[in-house]
């Protein structure tokens, strides 16, 4: 009797353990990190709050702030964009199942390469005497090369789209390919038009799908730090970017209270994602 | 509330590369007729129900509703309705907005279409559930509500498949019994695709008996009953015993056939037969007697193989010779005033007004 009652707990002490060693421990850490003390050559144990003070009165903060979130909507906008295509079209425009499988690997071939070689990739492409500008120009198209293409925000979301999108198209092609293809006969025998189907139909049962990709595409975004590093040349900031300089600077507490602010946003977005869908039916 | 109208079915076919899945169908059903599309799966009913609601392309051959040809025209612009195997109800919408998609589609204002989707569900008393998510209800709920959704467009027509199936069996006949009263109250076609000969026998005014993207018989639930024009249409239908043979003799008013074990059996009708030609027959199980006196060439001895008790009969299988299937339904009380028992060689006997000459079937 006694062993039926405590089973259940030995069944999850295992994860408990795993979670605690390396999720719960680690952001504990990071916490009471933030709450201590620096100076230029050392860290110290205090309860301060000048850490997060100083993070939130400085106007780079913000401006950090504001522009890791202007690649995160940007990215996330043309990841669903680009996303939601491939999966429709991988999902009801190809009719085998062999073909269909065949060309979502496809998809995950990008994947095959490590992100920064795929990021370093795209330098002598877009750079200033790279591949497309030469192009371009031979071509007569333009009469100097374009300046915005490489070390610019245009750079970091194209990396990011590029990094990210099969993240997207992973999630919404798996509720697309659940869609029971009734439904969409019973909408069309009601009258509904192509555009109506995707609209009253497809999308509203896609959401789910929609939602776990923005989570991971919202969550990636939020965190990059090298992308933004190796596209924009060093000339844009975002918070994970912020961070390392802390950290490359010994200034640990500082960047453990910037940790744990954008841990706070992107739980936030995280929550307010589920707050307008319903994900569980998903999982 | 609706105009019934009349459809034909123009030698209509359907090919999938080189296979042929409805084959040169020609058929008219008549307005405000319950037809039941029946037979075994592969044969072409669902294939044909679905060119008729628009769902499937035509490959050759014309549909006409009305006075139109709709052969080519959207599913909605045709005045037809379907109603889905799974009910195809839209899980993220409520009952109203599921039964009122159709107004949506239209572009009705959102208080009119609740209004009338609300009247839609009031006639299949399915009102107290307008809330609710298709997932909460039961089957039989969900059938409902497909039938209002499919009903709200006005249609002339409403094509059902297999709308029973995923019923338990007596739900089944509760909800059949709702159906034909639906159809008698709206007084327009249903077209019911079904693989079961009892549900088609009990609901049609028409039944169309289909094998391989044919058309073997189309008549009334009795004429089929009564009259299989074809063996395949005896053997669907059940309770016919057929018996296949050649031609060996004909005389005046009557034929002679053997069966390949030697026994030979008599036709009470000369029509299409010539000696050494193909000949089938069908007899009703219900129509065989136990025991002597058969008339030359109306009777044979079987061996029992297996006894079911049915209640109001028991159904007896038989063996014999050149027979590949013999059965005799026998009434419950007469069966039991002699029983028999598996083993028993027993003398089967019938009247010559009881076998009925069956045509070759247009699928060979």
């Amino acid at each position: 009797m006694t062993l039926s009652r405590i089973a259940p707990y030995l069944q999850a002490t295992p994860l408990t353990a795993i979670l605690a060693a390396f999720l719960v421990l680690p952001i504990a850490t990071i916490v009471m990190v933030s709450f201590w003390d620096y100076d230029s050559i050392q860290i110290f144990p205090a309860f301060v709050f000048t850490n997060y003070e100083e993070s939130l009165t400085s106007p780079v903060t913000w401006s950090t702030y504001l522009n890791t979130l202007k690649y995160t909507v940007i990215v996330w906008a043309v990841t669903l964009l680009i996303g939601f295509w491939v999966a429709y079209y991988l999902a009801f425009h190809i009719r085998s199942a062999t073909m269909q499988m065949v060309l979502f690997l496809v998809c995950t071939i990008p994947f095959l390469t490590s992100n920064i070689i795929r990021m370093i990739s795209w330098i002598p492409f877009l750079g200033r005497n790279g591949l497309l500008n030469q192009t371009l120009m031979t071509m007569g198209l333009i009469d100097r090369p374009l300046e915005f293409l490489l070390f610019s925000d245009f750079a970091v979301v194209l990396a990011m789209v590029h990094l990210y999108t099969l993240f997207m198209v992973t999630p919404i092609f798996n509720t697309l390919m659940r869609i029971d293809r009734a439904l969409i006969e019973a909408a069309r025998d009601a009258g509904a038009n192509g555009f109506q189907i995707l609209t009253n139909v497809i999308i509203p049962l896609a959401k789910p799908g929609i939602a776990i990709g923005s989570i991971f595409v919202v969550t990636l975004v939020m965190g990059d730090f090298i992308t933004v590093r190796f596209m924009s040349g060093g000339q844009s900031a975002s918070v994970g970017l912020m961070m390392a300089n802390q950290i490359a600077l010994l200034q640990y507490p500082a960047a453990a209270a910037n940790a744990v602010i954008l841990l706070v946003l992107v739980l936030l977005l995280v929550g307010a994602i589920l707050r307008i869908v319903n994900i569980r039916k998903e999982l | 509330m609706t105009k019934a109208a009349e459809i034909e079915l123009i030698e209509v076919t359907k090919r999938y590369g080189p296979a042929l899945a409805v084959d040169a169908v020609s058929l008219k059903i008549p307005a405000g007729t319950y037809c039941c599309l029946l037979g075994p799966s592969g044969c072409g009913k669902t294939t044909t129900l679905r060119m008729i609601a628009g769902h499937e392309s035509v490959s050759s051959g014309d549909i006409r509703l009305g006075p139109a040809v709709v052969t080519d025209l959207a599913p909605a612009k045709r005045g037809t309705a379907m109603m889905f195997q799974s009910y195809a109800l839209f899980p993220h919408l409520d009952i109203v907005d599921n039964v009122a998609f159709s107004l949506k589609m239209a572009g009705v204002a959102k208080p009119a279409r609740r209004g009338r989707a609300m009247e839609m569900l009031k006639l299949v008393q399915m009102d107290h559930l307008a809330e609710r998510r298709p997932a909460q209800l039961s089957g039989g709920q969900q059938q409902r509500v497909a039938l209002a959704r499919a009903l709200i467009t006005d249609p002339q027509v409403l094509l059902l498949d297999e709308p029973l199936s995923a019923l338990d069996p007596f739900l089944k006949i509760k909800v059949r019994q709702e159906l034909k009263k639906l159809q008698l109250q709206l007084g327009i076609s249903f077209i019911h695709v079904t693989h079961s000969q009892e549900e088609a026998m009990a609901l049609s005014d028409l039944v169309v008996v289909m094998n391989g993207g044919r058309i073997e018989q189309a008549a009334a639930p009795r004429e089929v009953f009564n009259r299989p024009s074809t063996a395949f249409v005896a053997r669907f239908m059940g309770d016919h015993n057929v018996l296949a043979g050649r031609v060996s003799r004909v005389a005046e008013g009557n034929a002679t056939f053997e069966v390949p074990g030697g026994a030979s059996f008599t036709v009470p009708d000369t029509e299409g037969l010539e000696a050494g030609a193909p000949v089938e027959i069908a007899v009703r199980t219900d129509r065989i007697r136990l025991g002597d006196g058969a008339a030359p060439g109306c009777g044979l001895t079987g061996l029992v193989q297996n006894i079911e008790y049915h209640g109001q009969k028991v159904q007896v299988a038989l063996a014999a010779p050149g027979v590949d299937e013999f059965a005799v339904q026998v009434p419950e009380t007469a069966f039991f005033a002699a029983p028999l028992a598996i083993g028993d060689a027993v003398p089967l006997a019938w009247t010559a007004q009881d076998v009925h000459l069956l045509k070759p079937s247009p699928a060979a």
